[in-house]
């Protein structure tokens, strides 16, 4: 891939630590993510991928360490936080409102306000504004067909994923995290995710993609970051590895002791 | 009936029971002065305060939270304004009850998160504890209220023939309505109704929403104890106490979820109506209110199976 202006540091991470009361859990954490680049973040259970998770996503506080958003170092303190500085986590239950529609899930907590002044103060809703620019999100992103006044409840799974995309899009994110974005959808629905991956990543947005499929990470990710053990054993380019020494990475081992077996375990 | 009972679903029931009702008390009671509009301008005054305490808990039930202590803070307003009248007359007598009424519901929303204990059993709390305050204040007589302004405000008075009553129940389920149609607010009612997690990992302050909700349940409340004391002309400590059954089974069949982020006002004002026709009909066809009280319970029994087969299919 061919990287100029956009080869800027968007998320650094150095020397991350977490410890909970009894354990230690990230034990030195260090990468980086540049715009427009998809990282997969892999690991096996355990090896720290969701403590780090929640560390960008304001849910915890690390004991020690910096995260860089840009250039600049931040405390990470709150979601809301998170949100300020264009990081949206999607988890794997999407963290949508089934019982409300489309748009009103889109524009949670991001609601247009009605222009009049007086209702703007009463915290009156421009439902034709929102309609109007979900229509073109939708459009934009590939999620044409998904009708915006149904409750999201009556959506694929495929099509729900997109929909928690596309919010996390709307909300201003630039660095998107997504844990297993795929794992429950079928192929066709799996391919409509990646496409507005590709599209996303392509549009400048940074993507952190947890994912224990490796044929995807090593189709769909510019580089991999493995986790072991609550630590960084590497952050290389996808390309310059097999899936089985990645696979090799993530159980803490050297390449070479990894027997066929365990590949086509992790396969399926 | 398997084909009938699938087409009624939770959001349509009352509509179908509504209906129905008024046509068979219609043919039951065609001797009688139930189909007058006298009769109906009746029932809408007695329901009033009913509708409102309604309202309140639909308020609630959308951050889902239970307020048990609706009837209490009638009770509780309705004297408050009955003994400070006298002296203060009708403004500041309103302003103490309705603030008094959000006061106790912010207090229930704030405990119930403070101390991370369900919403019902600290607005039970509440409740009892109300329920002994307001026979301690009105030593168990009834307060008479004979000040003028507040009973063309909040009583039973007509403005051109439209009872003022049908007046306030009419202008607070507009209100209420568009705030969960129309205003940022509803919005994050019902999104933390729904679904308290999902609602706060988009950044709303669920905690603020919850008190807000409690609190503007329990405003409403007094709001529907002044319509009350409005009424009935005075206060007494038993004011809406034994009206919270008949606030859940209109709830219910309007359609209302009792597990959040569901409300339906309409479905309320109709649900309460109805049941309001039901002890109408039943009086005028010679039932004793013994017989009220069992359909009561039968009608909250029913509608909330019927709401949550619904949500199963």
């Amino acid at each position: 891939m061919i990287r100029t202006a956009l080869d800027q540091i968007a998320l650094q991470v150095v020397d991350l630590h977490k410890y909970f009361e009894d354990s230690h859990v990230l034990r030195g954490i260090s990468f980086t993510a540049n715009r427009g680049e998809v990282v997969a973040l892999l690991g096996d259970n355990g090896a720290g991928k969701s403590t780090l998770v929640n560390c960008l996503a304001g849910k915890l506080l690390p004991t020690r360490g910096e995260i860089l958003i840009n250039g600049t170092k931040q405390v990470i303190n709150s979601p809301i936080k998170a949100q300020n500085l264009g990081i949206s986590v999607v988890y794997q239950d999407l963290a949508l409102i089934k019982e409300m529609s489309v748009v009103e899930n889109l524009f949670l907590n991001r609601e247009i306000m009605h222009s009049n002044t007086l209702l703007n103060r009463l915290g009156w809703l421009d439902k034709k504004a929102m309609e109007m620019r979900a229509n073109k999100l939708l459009r934009r992103l590939g999620g044409e067909g998904i009708e915006l006044q149904l409750p999201v409840s009556m959506l694929s799974g495929g099509q729900q994923q997109i929909v928690a995309l596309i919010r996390a899009v709307n909300a201003g994110a630039n660095i998107i995290v997504m844990d297993e974005p795929t794992a429950a959808l079928g192929s066709e629905q799996c391919n409509q995710v990646i496409r507005l991956i590709r599209l996303l990543s392509s549009q400048g947005a940074t993507i952190v993609l947890i994912s224990h499929n490796l044929g995807q990470v090593a189709k769909l990710c510019d580089r991999a970051v493995v986790l072991y053990q609550g630590q960084t054993v590497a952050d290389i380019a996808v390309k310059e590895v097999t899936q089985l020494e990645l696979l090799a990475l993530m159980s803490g081992k050297q390449c070479d002791g990894v027997s066929a077996n365990q590949f086509s375990e992790y396969k399926s | 009936m398997m084909k009938l009972s699938a087409q009624v679903t939770a959001n349509t029931l009352v509509y179908y029971t509504f209906v129905l009702t008024v046509v068979v008390f219609t043919f039951v009671l065609h001797s009688s002065a139930f189909f007058s509009v006298e009769n109906w301008l009746n029932i809408v005054r007695q329901t009033a305060p009913i509708v409102v305490m309604a309202i309140a808990l639909n308020v609630a039930l959308s951050a889902g939270q239970l307020d048990l202590s609706i009837g209490a803070v009638v009770a509780l307003s309705g004297l408050i304004a009955a003994l400070l009248l006298p002296e203060y007359g009708v403004v500041i007598a309103s302003v103490v009850a309705l603030s008094l009424g959000g006061a106790i519901g912010a207090f229930n929303g704030y405990l119930s998160l403070r101390l991370a204990v369900p919403s019902l059993i600290i607005t039970l709390g509440t409740m009892v504890f109300l329920n002994g305050f307001v026979r301690y204040l009105s030593g168990l007589e009834s307060i008479p209220i004979l000040n003028k302004p507040f009973l063309a405000l909040f009583g039973g008075g007509s403005i051109w023939g439209v009872p003022t009553l049908l007046l306030w129940v009419l202008g607070i389920a507009v209100s209420v309505y568009c705030v969960f149609n129309y205003v940022q607010l509803g919005r994050h009612l019902l999104a933390t109704g729904a679904n308290v997690t999902a609602a706060r990992a988009m950044g709303v302050n669920t905690i603020k929403v919850r008190i807000i909700a409690m609190s503007l349940s329990g405003f409403l409340a007094a709001l529907a104890g002044l319509l009350y004391a409005g009424r009935m002309q005075s206060a007494r400590y038993t004011l809406g106490e034994s009206e919270l059954i008949t606030v859940l089974a209109a709830i219910a069949i309007g359609g209302c979820s009792l597990l959040g982020g569901k409300v339906s006002i309409w479905g309320t004002v109709l649900g309460v109506w109805l049941i309001g026709i039901l002890n109408n009909g039943l009086i005028l066809s010679g039932f004793s209110s013994d017989v009220q009280m069992m359909m009561k319970g039968v009608i909250l029994i029913v509608a909330v199976g019927i709401t949550f087969r619904a949500r199963k299919q």
